[in-house]
């Protein structure tokens, strides 16, 4: 049994349907993302199952129980807020103990499980401090420390790490899946941030339109997205799409790209004639120096730095655009760009998604996406 | 940020000067009138130079008042004590009605609310002389004519849109997921309001509650029309001054001062939240 399952939930305000029949469930001791751009109702899901808001439709059971009418008081659930909404006339102290204090905890273990929550997170050291004295680092581990003290078997995480500085995001990143598996609860993660998502989360529920578009583990969403829209989303430099006709050719099939007929698998055939846009992750592109037979001439505009792995821009015949991404110790030798490369790159890790539908042409053997 | 001017600084100088001697002199004139008797006072010219006395205070403080035609009582103490009274009722009772009511219009959305809301606001642009016809004839039928309830209800066309509106705004500021956050912890709705809300909302409640309270003392044609004398607030009982004799200009200034300083006190001890209550929204982080 699920700890936490959210049924055919739907919600609309007067400016439209913000979620549109939005199932999903979260075992104990899983930690779910709920990924999408903004304005995908991600915390409006969040606020329907802490109770802060009612759905027009659907159900939210906890540990098999239904919720739907409960006050936020009645669940049992710990949040932690992205913009904190920590108490400011509390004491970091008070503001970590109120979940312990409304359950009527007696003082001394009250004070031994937020010393200890306390000391988890590193800031036992604050406890007496008001919240406007703390930084953002300590006030966001306020927040999570209020969220986890009583153990709730629900945790919801709306994107606790969007206002803290670049170094500690990173940090928390790597320390907290390991501190969520401490308490065994079923997490809901909420983040716009697709390597924050593939970091933490056990599935990925890809939101987008008021509707979860996939549902899948991080490196599938990856690899094998469900439309374009989640490909676009999914990737950092974004991933190439082309848009082009899948054809017929002798037994097979294949698409024409850059003046060159690139071979696509068999399992495409039931797709030939359509219009398809063809996706391409810039780490699967090859750029050369030199040329060769097979590869295809750029040019390079330019070439910027990010940290292990440098993005290269490149345009090609007709002034098609595209990104690709070299190993940083190797773009030496691109210099700042501008001059001619040759680009090269396997069919096979060419996605194929619909143009008119934007969903993704799965090729039946799923080999190498999965 | 020493670039200004000498000539800035000494027309700046003179400026507050001029405003502070515009708005301070009056009340200045009214400290020295007290202190006076009729005579002095109405000497032509006036003078700052004169032997000053106490006899209007202990006129006032005594009840008793000395004029060529024989003595008067004046109810002045009585007249203070109603004003406190009344003023301290109307703010209580409004707090107690118009905070709950400012939460209910700051945080959620009922259908005609916003007229409602409107609707006390409006009792503040109508003249009072426009309700106190109609509702002394209500007063006369209810029987609520010159009693300390009658007024302190109507006290509420006064004080109750101020806070109302005032604390309305202070609610509209806290962030809603604090409260969120305090009702998911566990905590019962009674619980958020009165430990997050009213705490959070406090400088806001408490300048609403002082302006409230001014306005409620200065107030003088409610009570002046739907009271008598033993009802009556100090704003009316310095009427009894005007008596037969002449005016006892002395004794009004006395009357001024001892009912002014009340809520100068209370303005001063409160300057703290009036100014952190009135500037807060703005510069909150």
């Amino acid at each position: 049994m699920s700890s936490l399952e959210l049924r055919n939930i739907s919600k609309g305000f007067k400016s439209g349907k913000v979620l549109d029949d939005v199932s999903l469930s979260v075992d104990a001791g899983e930690i779910v993302v709920v990924f999408g751009p903004s304005g995908t109702g991600k915390t409006v899901l969040l606020r329907i199952i802490a109770g802060v808001q009612d759905p027009d439709a659907g159900a939210v059971v906890i540990d098999g129980a239904d919720v739907t009418d409960s006050a936020p008081d009645q669940r049992g659930i710990g949040m932690a807020f992205q913009n904190f909404a920590l108490f400011p006339h509390f004491s970091t102290f008070d503001n970590i103990a109120s979940p312990l204090e409304a359950r009527g905890t007696p003082a001394g273990k009250l004070k031994e499980q937020v010393g200890a929550v306390a000391r988890m997170l590193k800031i036992d050291h604050v406890l007496g401090h008001a919240p406007r004295e703390l930084s953002n680092g300590q006030k966001q581990r306020t927040a999570l420390a209020r969220a986890l003290v009583a153990q709730p078997k629900v945790l919801l995480l709306d994107d606790p790490l969007r206002n803290v500085d670049a170094k500690l995001r990173y940090e928390m990143r790597l320390e907290l899946p390991r501190l969520l598996r401490t308490f065994d609860a079923a997490v809901i993660y909420v983040t716009q941030d697709y390597k924050e998502a593939m970091a933490l989360g056990d599935h990925i529920a890809v939101l987008r339109n008021g509707r979860i578009e996939q549902w899948a583990a991080p490196a599938t969403v990856y690899r094998a997205p469900a439309s374009v829209e989640v490909a676009r989303l999914f990737g950092d430099p974004t991933i190439n799409l082309l848009p082009c006709r899948l054809e017929a050719w002798g037994d097979g099939c294949g698409v024409t790209l850059f003046g060159r007929k690139l071979p696509v698998a068999a399992s495409y055939l039931r797709a030939v004639g359509h219009d398809v846009i063809a996706g391409l992750r810039p780490e699967h592109v090859v750029v050369r120096e030199t040329e060769m037979s097979s590869a295809i001439a750029f040019d390079l505009d330019a070439v910027m730095p990010v940290n292990v792995r440098s993005v290269l821009y490149l345009r090609g015949p007709a002034g098609v655009e595209l990104l690709a991404t070299v190993a940083e110790s190797d773009a030496g030798k691109f210099g700042r760009g501008h001059r001619k490369v040759w680009i090269d790159f396997a069919p096979e890790d060419l996605l194929l998604f619909d143009a008119a539908t934007g969903a993704r042409l799965a090729p039946r053997t799923e080999a190498r996406t999965n | 940020m020493d670039q200004t001017s000498t000539f800035e600084k000494i027309t700046r100088g003179i400026l507050i000067v001029l405003v502070l001697l515009f708005f301070l002199f009056p009340i200045f004139w009214i400290l020295l009138m007290s202190f006076q008797n009729n005579d002095q006072i109405l000497r032509i010219p006036p003078s700052i130079a004169f032997e000053p006395t106490l006899q209007n205070y202990t006129a006032l403080l005594t009840g008793k008042l000395e004029t060529a035609a024989g003595d008067l009582d004046i109810a002045f103490m009585r007249n203070l004590g109603n004003s406190l009274l009344l003023s301290t009722c109307a703010v209580l009772l409004s707090l107690a009605l118009g905070v709950p009511a400012a939460y209910a219009f700051a945080r959620f959305k009922f259908r005609l609310g916003e007229n409602i809301a409107f609707t006390l606001l409006s009792f503040r642009f109508a003249p009072p002389l426009l309700v106190l016809l109609p509702l002394s004839l209500y007063f006369k039928q209810l029987g609520l004519t010159d009693t300390y309830v009658g007024l302190i209800w109507v006290y509420q066309l006064i004080c109750l849109p101020l806070i109302l509106w005032i604390v309305r705004g202070y609610f509209e500021d806290i962030s809603p997921d604090i409260e969120n956050a305090y009702r998911i912890a566990g905590h019962s709705w009674w619980r958020a309001f009165s430990r997050i809300a009213i705490p959070l909302a406090r400088p806001g409640i408490a300048a609403a509650a002082l302006l409230a309270f001014i306005f409620a003392w200065n107030n003088f044609i409610f009570a002046l029309i739907l009271a008598s004398a033993s009802k009556q607030p100090v704003t009316v009982g310095a009427l009894a001054f005007v008596t037969a004799s002449g005016i006892q200009y002395g004794q009004i200034a006395a009357a001024i001062v001892l009912s002014v300083t009340p809520t100068l006190l209370l303005a001063l001890y409160a300057q703290r939240y009036l100014v952190e209550g009135l500037s807060l929204g703005a510069v909150k982080g």
